[in-house]
């Protein structure tokens, strides 16, 4: 065992520097004991103590460096020393921006006052307090966390009216506001269409339909699906109409939900007979009687709804290219399909996309089953097992308890998927693919192989297998919207080009003897 | 024009609190967002969201808003002034010949960590009750000894915090609010009582202290008949880069500068004088107790307002860590385990060797400087991990949890921000973000002394505990 020393006149390191340093040096391969000091009587103590103690300490000034390595032999104490000079030059590169961080929307608020929004997506447990916070700092609320209680969702939604503030849900998917798409939103043009969504999926179908016609959206404000429940009210929805009413930029207005309570209704109708300027309703399975009685504009079907928006803005008719359904399409596919071929099986993401089709079927068909069905009769008894036409929605809490949204996390639609492809009474299978922020960023890609794979083994089996995508996206999504379409089309599954057409292209397939 | 019509046309901030990635698509789309560092309220512990919702319902919070307020005015305004120094026995309120004070919450000797047993003993033999280290543990033992923590008796002690009667103190004056806070004397070096370490180079020491360098400044300070303000001395401190907790250097040089001309005048020899000159100039450590004085001075005078719910005592006896809520009076104490130290260490010495946390000095924190300020003292960045972002990182996240800026004592580097003042329990408890302390770290055996620095946090059942005593107290 050696001791060796190396004194460095007049250099100094703050002695908090040198405890680092020493605590690196002691880790030095081969090293026994290290120690990096200043030649303070302190520091010769601390060596004396540890044994340690040379002439050359003892000799060393109070403004040398002293480093003092034992090991087992010279050479090791050489490389040591050769170790712990580049640790005294080396300089801490690290050198990322000093960012503030917010721990609270309270801290935050107060600290930017440009915040104007609060978009909180923590577990539904702690969700209403944070949309509580927000609001007492006076920023507008997108709530997306479900599993809020409706309790709390009343009172967040009655304070925020007091207040003159949004509050978007809970459970709200989407919304745009000055041109900001947020969550799970499509990239559509700024324009003078303002939409009050109470469904995710069916505000973005809205959007994207009405930026495929032409036109644009002003605002797309989301009330989460409990709003037009009689409990809550329709206070957002509400709030909501009367805020696009008096925004100079939106010259129409849609509504989009499930048909509402029969009070909330009411309430909608008789703001909607008021309102200023002209009011599109699809209310999906809607009455159409009611709105047209209250001045309102009824659209049994997202596309139609959107149309009917954009030709009231005043756009020329002759212009739009209204992708009507293909009926020699139909013919064709209906000609493959055996006659044991007759049921449909919707696999979709987006819980109002899945509804239209379903809707649509259900104009046909009276044995519609789904996870989402409202009469119990029609409830599936087995979700995981399909009875005749059956349509799933994968974003419903059946399927997301613990797992990320299928928008997100494909796995369970393509598990699914392969089961209905092997099932020889299925006739059609109908699939949504979501573009836009927050979702998958490939989600034909992610299907692809399972859908490949299905057509080869039906085809081997000797039957055709009718596969139906629809992609609800605009030519703006981050995601390349052409490269999906035709991702779908060179596998060989037919395109549908809206979720209305998806809908009725699924139903009209599998119809008998009209 | 409504709120919500003012936001379709305002330019979206948005505060996005849980899943990052709708910040990033809201940056895709030029709008801002800032993203919340955010954990579950009161760690998710639903009494603790409950107590936190009570203390928000409006009735309740005007309360506490309006009681912390005058708090934090407390404490910003406290102007603690050194006007002396004195042996305990002679100016510590129920000092006895018997007494030893201890850092931290209320223990018993046989409860006590190695390094403040070791602290104990030594000063009993100091104290000619005992005559070893041996007896003196048989005296601590006996229940001759009355044990009570420092804060009960307007005092403060770092680490073990040992103070005995015949120990020189200083005496600083609150001359806004008149209380008075006292602490001992620096010992300097690594191997000294307060470390725990108690051999005769220690008590030699302690004697030299007790019969030279404590009369010295008490006479000097006699002649001081202005005192010396030590709020505007820490401010100045600061400036110069120390926090001053573990940088004292700038502190302690401005100190004996406005010491030295007093002492001179004093009529001991000038070998006696010099004597002490070495000792001060033989470790920055010198101020240290001095703003653990002025930060308790200033604190003690925001103690006891009815339903406050800041903080005005953080400290540890090397076994637990207690704190002190303004809205609880007198002596309630909110305990929980005394946590690991970690930072570099003296050579020779592991992280097994440490000490748990321990000492009063958390009251410079309490006070907003130490960890808190630890962007003033780039020179010790090493202790918190290595950089200078780090460092100033602390500085600004401790706005989070208290409640105002002191702007008697600022920041340069900060634009000049004040120290982050009025640590609230609500705020730790709703954030999960606890006080950054920087400290020493003692060898966990009696007898050796300082091993390393670094820093560590409080137990967060400490403020788990103020915040349901506080819910149940404030109505």
């Amino acid at each position: 065992m050696t001791v060796q020393v190396l004194i460095k006149p007049n250099t100094y390191f703050d002695s908090v520097s040198l405890m680092s340093l020493s605590t690196k040096a002691n880790q030095v391969e081969g090293v026994e004991q290290a120690i990096i000091a200043m030649g303070t009587e302190m520091n010769k103590g601390v060596i004396r103590n540890v044994g340690l103690m040379t002439p050359e300490v003892e000799e060393a000034k109070t403004s040398d460096l002293m480093i003092v390595v034992k090991a087992a032999t010279d050479e090791l104490c050489e490389n040591a020393f050769v170790s712990i000079n580049e640790l005294l030059t080396k300089k801490n590169t690290s050198s990322s921006k000093s960012e503030v961080k917010y721990s609270t929307i309270s801290s935050a608020a107060q600290s930017i006052p440009e915040a104007n929004l609060a978009v909180i997506s923590v577990n539904g447990a702690y969700a209403a307090r944070e949309a509580k916070k927000a609001l007492e700092n006076d920023l507008h609320v997108m709530l997306f966390s479900d599993n809020v209680s409706i309790e709390e969702e009343i009172e967040l939604k009655k304070f925020a009216h007091e207040k003159g503030l949004l509050m978007m849900g809970p459970d709200c998917g989407t919304a745009i506001i000055g041109n900001v798409g947020l969550a799970f939103a499509n990239a559509v043009r700024k324009g003078n269409i303002g939409i009050v969504g109470a469904s995710g999926t069916g505000s973005q179908e809205m959007s994207v339909r009405i930026h495929e016609f032409g036109g644009g959206i002003s605002q797309l404000i989301g009330t989460g699906g409990r709003d037009l429940s009689e409990e809550v009210g329709g206070i957002m929805m509400l709030d909501g109409i009367r805020a696009l009413e008096n925004d100079d930029a939106t010259k129409v207005i849609v509504l989009v939900s499930k048909p509402p309570a029969p009070s909330v209704e009411e309430k909608i109708l008789a703001q909607i007979k008021q309102c200023s300027k002209p009011v599109v309703v699809w209310f999906i399975g809607g009455n159409e009687e009611k709105v047209t009685e209250a001045g309102g504009h009824f659209a049994k079907m997202s596309k139609e709804g959107a149309l009917k928006a954009v030709l009231l803005t005043g756009a020329d008719e002759s212009k739009i290219n209204k992708k009507a359904l293909n009926i020699p399409l139909v013919n064709e596919v209906r000609a493959k399909l055996t006659s044991e071929q007759k049921y449909i099986r919707g696999l979709f993401c987006g819980g109002t996309l899945c509804d239209e089709a379903m809707y649509a079927a259900m104009e046909k068909f009276d044995n519609v089953y789904s996870n989402i069905q409202k009469n119990p009769e029609y409830h599936l008894k087995d979700i995981n097992v399909s009875q005749e036409h059956t349509f799933i929605d994968f974003g419903d809490d059946d399927f997301t308890q613990g797992k990320p949204h299928p928008m997100i996390d494909p796995s369970a639609r393509i598990e699914r998927f392969k089961q209905e492809a092997k099932d020889p009474s299925v006739g059609v299978i109908v699939m949504d693919f979501v573009l836009g922020f927050g979702s998958h960023e490939d989600p034909v890609g992610v299907m692809l192989p399972a859908m490949i794979e299905a057509k080869q083994l039906a085809e081997q089996e000797g039957r055709h297998l009718e596969i139906l995508g629809y992609i609800l996206g605009t030519d703006l999504d981050q995601q390349n919207y052409q490269e999906q379409i035709d991702k779908l089309v060179a596998a060989g599954v037919t395109h549908a080009s809206s979720s209305q057409n998806a809908g009725l292209l699924a139903r009209e397939f599998v119809v008998k003897g009209e | 024009m409504s709120k919500i019509n003012e936001l379709f046309t305002s330019k979206i901030h948005a505060i996005n609190v849980g899943i990052e990635f709708f910040k990033d698509d809201i940056l895709k789309q030029d709008a801002s967002a800032t993203h919340l560092d955010w954990t579950p309220p009161g760690g998710g512990k639903p009494e603790l969201i409950a107590a936190l919702d009570k203390l928000e319902s409006p009735s309740v919070l005007e309360k506490i808003e309006e009681a912390n307020k005058l708090a934090v005015e407390r404490i910003i305004n406290s102007q603690p002034v050194l006007i002396g120094f004195d042996q305990a026995i002679n100016c510590v309120p129920g000092m006895t010949k018997t007494t030893i004070l201890h850092a931290g919450p209320p223990i018993t000797f046989d409860k006590m960590s190695g390094p403040m047993k070791g602290a104990v003993t030594g000063a009993l033999v100091f104290e000619g009750l005992a005559s070893d280290i041996e007896e003196a543990y048989e005296v601590a033992a006996s229940g001759a000894i009355t044990f009570a923590p420092c804060h009960e008796h307007n005092c403060v002690g770092s680490m073990a915090g040992v103070t005995s009667a015949s120990m020189y103190m200083h005496i600083v004056e609150n001359k806004t609010y008149g209380n008075i806070a006292y602490t001992n004397l620096s010992e300097q070096m690594a191997k000294i009582l307060r470390m725990g370490a108690n051999d005769q180079s220690v008590i030699d020491r302690l004697n030299w202290m007790r019969d030279v360098l404590g009369p010295i400044l008490r006479d000097a300070m006699k002649l001081n008949t202005n005192g010396i303000d030590l709020r505007l001395m820490l401010a100045q401190a600061l400036h110069m880069g120390d926090e001053c907790h573990n940088r004292n250097v700038a502190g302690t040089t401005l100190l004996i500068q406005a010491l030295t001309p007093y002492i001179l005048e004093t009529d001991f020899t000038t070998e006696q004088k010099r004597q002490v000159f070495d000792f001060v100039a033989s470790s920055d450590y010198f101020s240290g107790p001095t703003w653990m004085a002025l930060s308790k001075c200033a604190l003690d005078a925001a103690h006891g307002i009815e339903n406050s719910t800041i903080v005005t005592t953080m400290a540890r006896n090397g076994v637990e860590f207690g704190i002190r809520v303004s809205g609880m009076a007198g002596n309630t104490w909110f305990t929980g385990p005394a946590q690991k130290v970690v930072g570099p260490m003296f050579a020779g010495y592991k992280p097994e060797d440490s000490g748990l946390d321990i000492g009063d000095s958390a009251i410079t924190e309490t006070y907003g400087i130490g960890g808190f300020a630890m962007a003033t003292a780039p020179a010790i960045v090493a202790l918190v991990g290595g950089t200078v972002d780090e460092a100033i990182g602390f500085s600004t996240k401790m706005k989070e949890i208290t409640t105002t800026e002191n702007p008697n004592v600022t920041i340069p580097l900060l634009n000049f921000m004040g120290i982050a003042t009025g640590i609230d329990v609500r705020k730790v408890t709703q954030t999960g973000i606890m006080p950054v302390i920087n400290t020493a770290i003692a060898h966990k055996d009696p007898g050796i002394g300082m091993i390393g620095a670094g820093i560590t946090y409080p137990p967060v059942e400490a403020f788990e505990k103020a915040l349901l005593a506080l819910s149940e107290n404030i109505n």
